[in-house]
């Protein structure tokens, strides 16, 4: 986040440093230059209406858009030039679950490994299968999974290989009560370990409560950064739709 | 740049002028094919025209995705859709040339048959830029084709000699024999290929202006919304 | 390097899995190469000397037109559940998805080409069983797949994908089939190492050329 606290820009000891990041789709923009800072155990809540540009950002940090603009340190790695390891140091969750069909849970997590190049992965697949409470389904194909259950898995395929940044594309589609509650107590184990997470989200209730750090973003710009601590619902669905800063 | 738009547009104007009282006054006509064979003071210079623009996108395109600055893709897609225009009408002209002395429009001999593909690789090239989801990849993905199409002509040519070996009844050979020009005629030929070249020049150097402002107005209009 | 291998190993083996599993691809194509060289019979007299002399085309047009199929189907399994995202997550290279692509796409169409062999026996009494044929398969093969599976990766993107795959694939994979129709005639015909030897040098021409510049192409292709 951005603050008078902080120290130079490109230190290795930040989870997070954007510098007038800018992405523009054809004639859309769809980041007009944003600045960012997160330092590690933090965890950073991304609102914003569709199409503010929450999706972008979070794809410009896992290395699959490439900025026209602007510099970003992920992890301290710059992620056009060194890619490799800052998808080696990131886990993404997005809006599609990154499963295959006719794979199960287990196979899903095995192949996700060799890409990562992961050793002792039996124990570790099923040990994070169990976390997630997907055991049950580890040799079923995600085919017959419920849109809830194969998100689970998708959440354990992005722990997989220990991240240290864990960026959440709003996690919580097709999660029920209990994958909530699951999902709150491993984005708290990320940020305790010394990691850090992104979660964009569209319910400003259960953000405030899991972040510490809020960012608004708005038409591609960042509309507002607060501690957490320091807004309360109405502050920041105010600050989301624009209405009175 | 500005000025060479502007002084290159007076040269190929009266280039042309003087060209085409060339070929078609000038010049004397060619004993065994007759009239028709003046065409071909307009269909080699268009076919190497064509070519040089080929190049032009190959060598581009491999910039642009080095160095990743637009300026080189402009140059590329500029020199592909003048080249596309060159070689469609060289293709034309030289069916036109070769009914009445071939007896046939087109013969699939390696000369023709690399022409023929070569044409069709960019006008892939261009339809790439048009089904493309956004400017941005559509220049890489442009940019690729231009390299692969470029890569894959020696392969095309040898291919299509082999071919003609396998067939060689098909094969009609070329009326002309160019070693056998006359004076008058290489004259002709020599100062056309330079009129072309200075036309294409001419005609690239405009399409960049045009396309530096098509991609400055789409900016604006993004910068609007 | 090696984490690129691996990762492109890895990719390799999880497509043969769902393949193996699902069967879909090798067959849904293999169907159409089928009715595409059943077809055939109503575009001409299917009398020997016909035969003799159209026979390298038939076998050639069925493979490219069933390889097409094959190779649009590779990409598309993977963009239509969002997959791709997770291939382009690997911390490795972008070469290996195009090799551990291509080695997927490569395995199914030479399975296709084997299982289409006793198929052109049976209706055109057509004998494709010859090492030297199979050579001529795998070196033809190896060069549209190549050019192919970038083609694919870039057309799976745009709206009119049917169409944008042929028509950059078949002009530039035009030496590779020219070779293949050489060599698959000068075999039927009954000639030698020797006749073949010039197709066969320049399908692996065209297999080194296009293998080097289109897995460097890749990365270029599939960055947003």
């Amino acid at each position: 986040m951005r603050t008078s606290a902080a120290p130079s820009p490109a230190l290795p000891a930040e989870a997070l440093s954007l510098e007038g990041v800018r992405k523009r789709y054809g004639a859309t923009a769809a980041l007009t230059g944003v600045d960012l800072r997160l330092g590690w155990g933090t965890v950073l809540g991304l609102f914003g209406h569709n199409g503010a540009g929450k999706s972008t950002l979070l794809r410009v940090l896992a290395t699959l858009v490439r900025p026209d603009a602007g510099t970003a340190l992920v992890a301290g790695l710059d992620p056009t030039r060194q890619a490799s390891a800052v998808r080696a140091a990131i886990g993404y969750v997005g809006h599609a679950p990154l499963l295959y069909d006719d794979l199960t849970p287990t196979e899903n997590l095995a192949f996700a490994a060799s890409l990562f190049r992961l050793f002792d992965t039996p124990a570790r697949i099923a040990g994070l299968l169990e976390e997630v409470g997907a055991s049950a389904y580890a040799h079923r194909r995600v085919r017959t999974l419920s849109n809830g259950m194969a998100k689970r898995v998708a959440l354990a395929r992005a722990l997989l290989h220990r991240p240290a940044l864990l960026l959440l594309d709003e996690p919580e589609t097709g999660l029920d009560a209990d994958g909530l509650r699951l999902l709150d107590r491993l984005i708290a184990a990320v940020a305790a370990g010394g990691g850090a997470v992104v979660l964009s989200t569209h319910d400003l209730e259960r953000g405030l409560r899991v972040a510490d750090e809020a960012l608004v973003l708005r038409r591609g710009a960042v509309a507002l950064t607060a501690p957490t601590g320091t807004l309360d619902v109405t502050s920041l669905e105010a600050a989301v739709s624009g209405e009175g800063s | 740049m500005r000025t060479a738009r502007i002084a290159l547009m007076p040269l190929a104007a009266v280039m042309v002028a003087v060209d085409l009282v060339l070929i078609f006054a000038w010049v004397p006509t060619e004993q065994v094919m007759g009239i028709v064979q003046r065409i071909f003071y307009l269909h080699v210079p268009l076919a190497i025209t064509g070519f040089v623009a080929f190049f032009l996108v190959a060598g581009a395109s491999a910039v642009y995705l080095i160095r990743k600055n637009p300026r080189w893709d402009r140059l590329a897609f500029s020199a592909g859709e003048v080249g596309v225009v060159m070689m469609t009408l060289a293709i034309i002209t030289g069916a036109l040339w070769a009914k009445p002395v071939w007896g046939v429009w087109w013969v699939w001999d390696a000369q023709l048959t690399t022409t023929f593909i070569l044409w069709v690789i960019y006008v892939g090239y261009l339809m790439v830029r048009a089904y493309a989801p956004t400017n941005e990849r559509g220049r890489r993905w442009a940019a690729v084709v231009g390299i692969v199409g470029a890569v894959d002509i020696p392969l095309i040519y040898v291919a299509a000699e082999l071919w003609r070996t396998l067939h060689p009844d098909k094969v009609i050979g070329p009326a002309a024999d160019e070693s056998s020009l006359e004076s008058a005629m290489a004259l002709t030929l020599l100062f056309s290929m330079l009129t072309f070249l200075v036309l294409f020049t001419w005609l690239l150097t405009e399409r960049l202006a045009l396309r530096r402002a098509e991609e400055a107005l789409a900016a604006l209009r993004a910068g609007e919304c | 390097m090696r984490q690129s291998l691996r990762a492109a190993w890895a990719i390799y083996r999880k497509d043969l899995r769902v393949e193996l599993r699902t069967r879909e691809t090798v067959g849904s194509v293999l169907v159409f190469a089928v009715v595409t060289a059943f077809i055939f019979n109503f575009a001409f007299d299917p009398s020997p000397q016909v035969l003799g002399l159209v026979a390298p085309g038939i076998v050639w047009v069925a493979y490219v037109f069933t390889g097409m199929l094959g190779l649009n189907r590779t990409f598309q399994l993977e963009r239509d559940r969002g997959t791709l995202e997770l291939l382009l997550l690997a911390p490795a290279g972008r070469e290996a998805i195009y090799w551990g692509k291509l080695g997927g796409a490569l395995t199914v169409m030479l399975v296709v080409e084997a299982l289409m062999a006793p198929v052109f026996l049976f209706l055109y009494d057509l004998s494709l069983f010859s090492p030297l044929l199979a050579a001529t398969a795998v070196l033809a093969t190896v060069g549209f797949g190549a050019v192919g599976t970038l083609f694919a990766a870039i057309a799976v993107h745009t709206r009119s994908r049917e169409v944008l795959l042929p028509v950059l694939f078949l002009p530039l994979a035009m030496p590779v089939i020219v070779g293949a129709v050489g060599a698959t005639t000068a075999l039927l015909g009954g000639g030698g190492l020797a006749q073949v030897n010039p197709w066969f040098q320049l399908m692996a021409a065209f297999d080194l050329a296009t293998l080097m510049v289109c897995s460097w192409a890749f990365e270029h292709v599939l960055e947003e």
